[in-house]
């Protein structure tokens, strides 16, 4: 019931904010989605996707923030090895 | 896939493991609110992960599961009629009523469809003028923002054939009601990331102060739910009970502002009951007067119908952490998949169908 | 509780069929037992595998199937009913390591239905028998009303010849059996989703299908120890191997990070919550080869083009469950199931 899945936006039809819609590439899968909720997205970003609408535009800084948290975990790893 | 397969991630996810093991000192008890988390974690085999004293419990956040016997048999009244097309997702098919469930009313002649997203509903409108297009609208906030933007275009476009079955459900809410119960024994908690990414986490933060508990906006993938657990077990032992955001590349704390603006717009908030845990005030969305005409209670007068619940099923239990799946009593026995009593073994996000499907016992779990 | 005199698995609360029955997991499975198996039990239909696998008064062994195709749409990318008619009973005959030789085949036909429709499908069929070495040797043709049969059904039967007295199926499984798959998975169920409108989707991605008796009989010929195959189909993997499990009463472990997936169909899978182990596909098919020829049996079946993509999955292990768990790539362990009813229904 909540998946949603991130993918990337390929092309932006329509200039009505209500109907505006993107194609959308999950990993090889193009599917319409309904952009309303991200008027900020433009072609490159990747959106969150749920049943068939965008919720979200992926932070992609904030994406990396979580993995360099990891790394940092990774090397407190090590030091106490 | 981007953003899926770096959050799967086996070493990432063996390192937070390892770093959890350090930062434990004590037992402590987390509920992942999310059925979605809860299927993950089963899937993944997560909690086998986690050191000797943290423990998961899961939450209530299965809409399906949380939709009262009263809407299904409602749901499957309508879809019975000839002249209804109902429409809804494929969770809802197999959720038992007090007789029977919506793939049976399938079998015995009921035009019910499987709809990917809730806009579907437009065009299946559009092309069958002659019939009545039901949607069930069932879910948490994440949900919502879809079926209001379905509701708001059929408006638009003056669809006279279209109505929905709305059931959507709220989490803080719940939240509260669990933490109010004597029965209570969950810790800290890690919030639902895509409830929160429609919702944000501001209205998470009185919670946090009130019950004194911590709360970690946390993501689905195996290495979002272990740093989740990490960021709230390293609360508890350091005497915290804060909101942090563990999901930061969907979730701001606002939210999504154009979602909840639509969603204000067309909803009002309603008293909800949820199965198997009783009605909680506030918990609900119902559609708000101005978009009355829509709501398929009032179109198809099927407000009087009473229902049965199975009296052996347990599921409210479940929903609140109280009883794992393994401890009911029918579980397995007069209740599986294909024999559901309740709603959690049939939801894909429902812990009792998680269990079955990936655990059945916990001997399945030794090498 | 509905129990049935005449058999103990209960059918539960149906009384009706549902799509779910056709589905290839628990809800068949129930099926069968209750209604299918009582009335025809006999020692044949009890190898309960693909084919049977009969003998000549006069000698000789020969295999034999059957399989009906009610696929939607008829024309899917990377094939159509007819091939799939053609490549699935070719490839059951196949499975119980026979040489197929002769098929049967009969056409369901609703009024109103394009004849350029069926000329496609036949001549599709024609190719196909072509190109897996097998002759159409007898049909029928019935034609019902309009409203009465959506368009075109097709079923096959066929027959092979066994040219060696192993046998090969569920029963000859061992503790210690090497599993190996022979590609992709999935790739045949998310492509027949691509091609239905109320999904809209696009992809890439054609259907695994295609015919396997050549590796198969290139194994045997290789002198590798086969114990079982199976192709999959409805189900996927996991149905496959629960059923193999199951019938040989030993345990089936899985490697989940060895389990070759396309990225494209991942993430099909993810975006409609499908998991591609439970994926149908039409080219693909599992062995359980003896512990010494594994590294053979992969060798054999790489040199075709068919199998190219074949990669060891995994291990038949000593318990007499007959389970299948799956070693998650965490290190975790869990039940990989048998699937309740129909993740996607009439795909082949």
């Amino acid at each position: 019931m909540c998946l949603a899945v991130p993918g990337k936006v390929l092309s932006v039809l329509g200039d009505d904010p209500i109907a505006r819609s993107g194609r959308v590439d999950f990993s090889g899968i193009v599917k319409e989605v309904n952009l309303a909720f991200v008027p900020e997205a433009k072609v490159g970003d990747y959106v969150l996707v749920h049943v068939g609408l965008a919720i979200a535009t992926i932070d992609e800084e904030e994406a990396q923030h979580t993995l360099d948290a990891l790394r940092q975990i990774e090397a407190l790893d090590q030091e106490l090895q | 896939m981007k953003f899926i397969d770096e959050y799967r991630d086996a070493q990432a996810a063996g390192r937070l493991a390892q770093a959890l093991a350090r930062v434990a000192t004590r037992e402590w008890t987390l509920m992942e609110v999310c059925g979605g988390q809860t299927h993950s974690i089963v899937r993944f085999g997560l909690d086998e992960l986690l050191p000797e004293g943290v423990t998961l419990v899961h939450g209530p956040g299965c809409p399906v599961c949380v939709t009262p016997v009263e809407f299904i048999d409602k749901a499957l009244a309508i879809a019975a009629r000839p002249e209804v097309v109902f429409c809804s997702f494929g969770d809802m098919l197999r959720v038992p009523g007090s007789a029977k469930d919506l793939f049976t009313v399938k079998a015995e002649g009921g035009d019910v469809r499987v709809l990917y997203s809730p806009l579907d509903v437009l065009a299946l409108a559009r092309r069958h003028p002659d019939k009545q297009v039901v949607f069930f609208g069932v879910g948490f906030e994440t949900t919502a923002p879809a079926t209001a933007m379905a509701v708001h275009q059929a408006r638009r476009e003056g669809l006279k054939n279209l109505s929905l079955l709305i059931s959507h459900v709220l989490v803080p809410p719940a939240l509260r009601a669990m933490l109010s119960s004597p029965l209570n024994k969950v810790q800290g908690f890690l919030a639902a990331g895509h409830v929160c990414t429609v919702m944000g986490f501001e209205e998470y933060e009185p919670i946090a102060r009130e019950y004194r508990v911590p709360i970690v906006v946390t993501g689905f993938e195996p290495v979002d739910i272990l740093q989740g657990v990490l960021m709230c077990v390293t609360q508890l032992e350091q005497g915290r009970h804060e909101v942090e955001n563990q999901y930061a590349r969907s979730v701001r704390r606002a939210g999504n502002q154009p979602a909840q603006e639509l969603m204000r717009q067309v909803f009002r908030v309603v008293h909800r009951a949820w199965r198997g845990i009783g009605t909680i005030p506030e918990s609900g969305l119902g559609l708000c007067e101005a978009y009355a005409e829509f709501d398929a209670e009032r179109r198809f007068d099927v407000q009087g119908v009473t229902a049965q619940e199975s009296p052996e099923c347990r599921s409210g239990e479940v929903l609140t952490g109280v009883l794992k799946p393994f401890d009911c009593p029918a579980f397995g026995v007069t209740c599986s998949p294909d024999r559901p009593l309740g709603a959690p073994m049939v939801s894909s996000e429902g812990a009792c169908a998680a269990y079955y499907r990936y655990r059945r016992r916990p001997a399945a779990a030794e090498a | 509780m509905d129990w049935n005199a005449n058999c103990p698995v209960p059918l539960g609360r149906h009384e009706r069929v549902l799509m779910a029955h056709g589905g290839g997991g628990r809800l068949m499975q129930q099926l069968i037992a209750a209604v299918f198996r009582p009335a025809f039990d006999n020692p044949l239909l009890e190898t309960r595998h693909d084919g049977a696998a009969l003998r000549l008064p006069q000698g000789g062994r020969l295999a034999f199937t059957t399989d009906s195709y009610v696929v939607r749409p008829l024309f899917f990318p990377g094939g159509d009913i007819g091939s799939l008619a053609v490549n699935g009973t070719v490839n059951d005959l196949a499975m119980c390591g026979a040489r197929p030789l002769w098929l049967s085949c009969g056409f369901i036909l609703e009024e109103g239905f394009e004849i350029a429709a069926l000329q496609r499908v036949v001549e599709s069929m024609r190719r196909a028998a072509d190109a897996a070495g097998v002759v159409l040797v007898t049909g029928d043709t019935k034609v019902v009303e309009r409203g009465k049969g959506d368009g075109l059904y097709v079923n096959t039967a066929g027959i092979g010849a066994l040219e060696h007295e192993r046998v090969i199926g569920p029963g000859s499984v061992r503790p210690g059996d090497r599993i190996l798959v022979s590609g992709d998975l999935g790739r045949h169920g998310i492509a027949i989703l691509a091609a239905r409108e109320s999904l809209g989707f696009e992809t890439e991605i054609q259907s695994d299908c295609a015919p396997l008796a050549a590796p198969v009989l290139a194994l045997l010929e290789a002198g590798v120890d086969v114990r079982c195959l199976r192709d999959l189909t409805r189900g996927g993997l996991g149905a496959a191997l629960n059923e193999i499990a199951r019938d040989s009463g030993h345990d089936v472990r899985v490697e989940e990070a060895a389990v070759p997936v396309r990225e494209d169909v991942a993430g099909a899978c993810e975006i409609l919550g499908l998991d591609p182990l439970y994926v149908a596909n039409e080219g693909r098919l599992v062995a359980f080869v003896a512990p010494e020829h594994g590294g053979r049996a992969l060798e054999v079946l790489r040199r075709h083009e068919a199998t190219a993509g074949a990669v060891e999955i995994g291990v038949v292990q000593e318990s007499r469950e007959g389970q299948v768990t799956l070693a998650t790539r965490f290190g975790s362990l869990r039940l990989l199931d048998l699937p309740s009813g129909e993740q996607l229904p009439r795909i082949c």
